[in-house]
């Protein structure tokens, strides 16, 4: 199979198509994902070659579509969820963080929940409030879930496999305003060297100072350190694509390379992501820090009305000036 | 302005309603004496169920809801020593889960609440399994798997759905509607009255009822969710909201251990023919607190408890099989010596429950090694090997 070039939605859509192909006992299900393929048509075309049992249309129930995932995972089967839009998770929080983060362990190793969700997140789309959050950090902070946020085609082909291919639970973050970007896409499974599912990847090597990213803010942050160079500053991007576990080493030693550290991410900052990693930087690289470990995320209000979304939104201007702040110690 | 005419069916709100009379919807078969009830258009579908039964199966049910009684006393006592953290009773409701565990075959899988000893009984777990997560040693005490009976689940509510998808995967790998007796499989999810007021609940009946899925919804309608009687839960007693979602509701006395057995077995086997779920209102009543924390005497009366007392599941048994001369004291007595010693021995096993190692509360967390988690154990064990150290000196 050749590299072809395609959207991030086409990505994940093949990576769900060759994991169902894979796998008989791999099961697509959430509110229209059948003939419609999602809302954002994730799934197109699923349907039609796999049949309504393995692309299952749910009644419109988060807590009942996640809550019956359980009980067919214990059956065998690998259900794969759709979230409509992050902002709906909320109905099957209790679901997600009292039983399926949690069952491994109560069975003390006896049943495993081989469950991944998928929630598009994030803002950017001009969309109506609750359809633009970011609530990773809720799902970090559980133990018992990986969380995992793809950025690219080439990345979200691979990396949906692998949370299906997981016997674990995994929350798998999609950044909707990113779904239609187009890139090269190595079909190939034979070919190169892949990253593992909780592998951070640095994207853009520099020097002078490091940007922690993911999903959406992955992209902003490599034009962001274009700008930079314009300015003969040299800035490196970290795609950490894992949440939980954060691959500290890599983080580590991108962060001792530069001396300087910027999280940026879209969700409020307040206990962010960017709190624990920045917490996590100050204690192992302290003496390599030039600078404090900054961070650039959206306010502490609930995600405003879109005609506001640039200004909430992490944005070149606002992560450039935290680099100029940054460079000035 | 036009007068809005607002039509109401004739439902009897719940508070209205007597909590000691199931009504004439409900099946019955035994009366609070033990006598034989004639048939009823309630009860005249499952008359041939329960007039298969044997004089040998009537005395190993007695037998079941006297041993089911006495291991859950043994918990209760076991909690007031000291050795449980908390003990939720089943006291009066031994006749709903005795006569729903037995008509469960093996390949049926059942999802309990927290409550659902007798059950668990019917199901072969040990009863001193029971105890690991009220000892506080464990979050379960037996593996779901080996005998088809999952944890304890103790957000009300969260197994409905569990239960569901777990018959919706039946479905999926053909074990309904084979004809094969030995192959055909469903699935019974077990709440309480309190569970029915949950999302979850209703998103369960949703679900089954779409999917027509082989799954018996078994409410044990104890008349109190902890503090609050039924009329705070729901205006419309359980069985009557299963039609709503597309599927038959029945009231069973839940005291009558022979009725409980025929309709479960119904619906059990219309499940697994490929007919789709059955709601269950086995209508019943919590004679203990709902556990070991709460005072019933703070939100209900004497004179209800003792009207509910008269309607003791064991007694109406034994009435029945004496009654009937299947039984003789010799067989109660044997029963109660066979008590006795469970008694000792889940006494016994719970004192003598070995204490879980410290660092295996690091462990099972994942399946795939998490380095945060492998971080911290490292940490603790660092941290715990340094006392070890400074005692030796």
């Amino acid at each position: 199979m050749a590299a072809q070039k395609m959207t991030l939605a086409k990505g994940i859509n093949a990576g769900l198509r060759a994991a169902m192909e894979a796998d008989p006992k791999v099961l697509l299900m959430g509110e229209d994902v059948g003939k419609l393929g999602g809302v954002f048509r994730i799934t197109e075309g699923l349907q039609k070659d796999f049949g309504e049992d393995r692309v299952v249309d749910t009644p419109l129930a988060e807590s009942g579509i996640v809550g019956t995932a359980i009980g067919l995972a214990m059956r065998g089967y690998r259900p794969v969820v759709e979230i409509q839009f992050d902002g709906f998770i909320y109905p099957a929080f209790d679901q997600i963080v009292s039983q399926l983060a949690k069952m491994h362990a109560r069975s003390r190793g006896a049943l495993r929940l081989p469950i991944v969700i998928r929630v598009p997140f994030g803002g950017g789309i001009g969309a109506v409030e609750h359809h633009s959050e970011s609530n990773e950090a809720y799902f970090a902070h559980t133990a018992g879930l990986r969380v995992v946020a793809c950025s690219d085609p080439a990345d979200a082909y691979w990396m949906i496999q692998q949370a299906i291919s997981s016997d674990d639970p995994v929350m798998f973050y999609e950044p909707k305003r990113r779904y239609h970007e187009r890139a090269e896409v190595d079909l190939d499974p034979q070919s190169g060297s892949r990253l593992g599912l909780h592998d951070a990847r640095v994207v853009r090597d520099g020097t002078q100072l490091t940007l922690l990213a993911y999903g959406p803010t992955v992209k902003t942050c490599l034009q962001v350190a274009d700008a930079a160079a314009q300015e003969g500053i040299s800035l490196q991007v970290v795609d950490l694509r894992s949440l939980s576990p954060l691959d500290t080493e890599t983080i580590d030693r991108a962060v001792k390379s530069t001396g300087r550290a910027i999280v940026v991410h879209e969700a409020s900052t307040f206990l962010g992501l960017g709190s624990e990693i920045a917490a996590h930087i100050q204690q192992e690289c302290f003496h390599h820090l030039e600078a404090p470990v900054l961070r650039v995320g959206g306010y502490n209000i609930p995600y405003p009305p879109s005609r506001f979304e640039e200004e909430f939104l992490p944005g070149l201007d606002r992560i450039l000036e935290a680099v100029d702040r940054s460079l000035a110690y | 302005m036009p007068d809005v005419a607002v039509h109401h069916e004739t439902v009897v709100p719940q508070a209205q309603q007597d909590i000691t009379d199931g009504g004439p919807d409900m099946v019955q078969f035994v009366d609070g004496e033990g006598t034989r009830l004639e048939r009823t258009p309630a009860n005249t579908p499952y008359a041939d169920i329960v007039e298969a039964l044997t004089p040998e199966d009537g005395r190993s049910m007695y037998r079941d809801l006297v041993l089911v009684r006495r291991l859950d006393a043994e918990g209760h006592a076991l909690q007031r020593q000291g050795e449980l953290g908390l003990w939720p009773s089943l006291l009066g409701q031994e006749a709903a889960q005795v006569g729903a565990g037995r008509a469960m075959r093996s390949q049926d899988f059942a999802f309990p609440g927290y409550r659902e000893h007798g059950v668990a009984w019917c199901r072969g777990i040990e009863p001193e399994q029971l105890l690991a997560l009220f000892r506080g040693v464990d979050n379960g005490g037996w593996s779901p798997s080996e005998l088809n009976y999952h944890l304890y689940t103790i957000v009300i509510g969260n197994q409905m759905l569990h239960a569901t998808g777990y018959a919706m995967g039946m479905q999926r790998d053909g074990v309904v509607g084979t004809g094969d007796e030995e192959r055909d499989a469903a699935v019974m999810a077990f709440t309480g009255d309190g569970g029915t007021a949950q999302g979850d609940f209703n998103e369960s009946l949703v679900f089954a009822g779409v999917a027509n899925a082989p799954l018996v919804i078994f409410v044990q309608n104890n008349q109190w969710a902890i503090s609050e009687p039924n009329y705070k839960q729901f205006r419309v007693p359980p069985y009557q909201r299963a039609q709503g979602f597309g599927f038959p509701g029945i009231r069973v006395d839940g005291n009558d251990v022979l009725a409980v057995y025929a309709v479960t077995k119904a619906a059990l086997d219309n499940a697994r023919s490929g007919q789709g779920p059955t709601l269950i209102e086995a209508f019943t009543y919590r004679l203990g607190a709902h556990t070991t924390s709460d005072d019933p005497t703070k939100y209900r009366s004497a004179a209800e408890v003792d009207i509910w007392r008269e309607k003791d599941p064991i007694k109406r048994m034994r009435g029945f099989l004496s009654q009937k001369g299947y039984a003789d004291d010799a067989f109660y007595a044997s029963v109660d010596r066979e008590a006795d010693e469970l008694a000792v021995r889940v006494r016994t096993a719970c004192q003598n429950m070995p204490e879980p190692s410290q660092e295996r509360m690091f462990d099972e967390i994942y399946v795939d090694p998490h380095p945060v988690v492998e971080r911290e154990k490292a940490q603790f064990l660092e941290y715990q090997a340094g006392f070890e150290t400074e005692g030796a000196r």
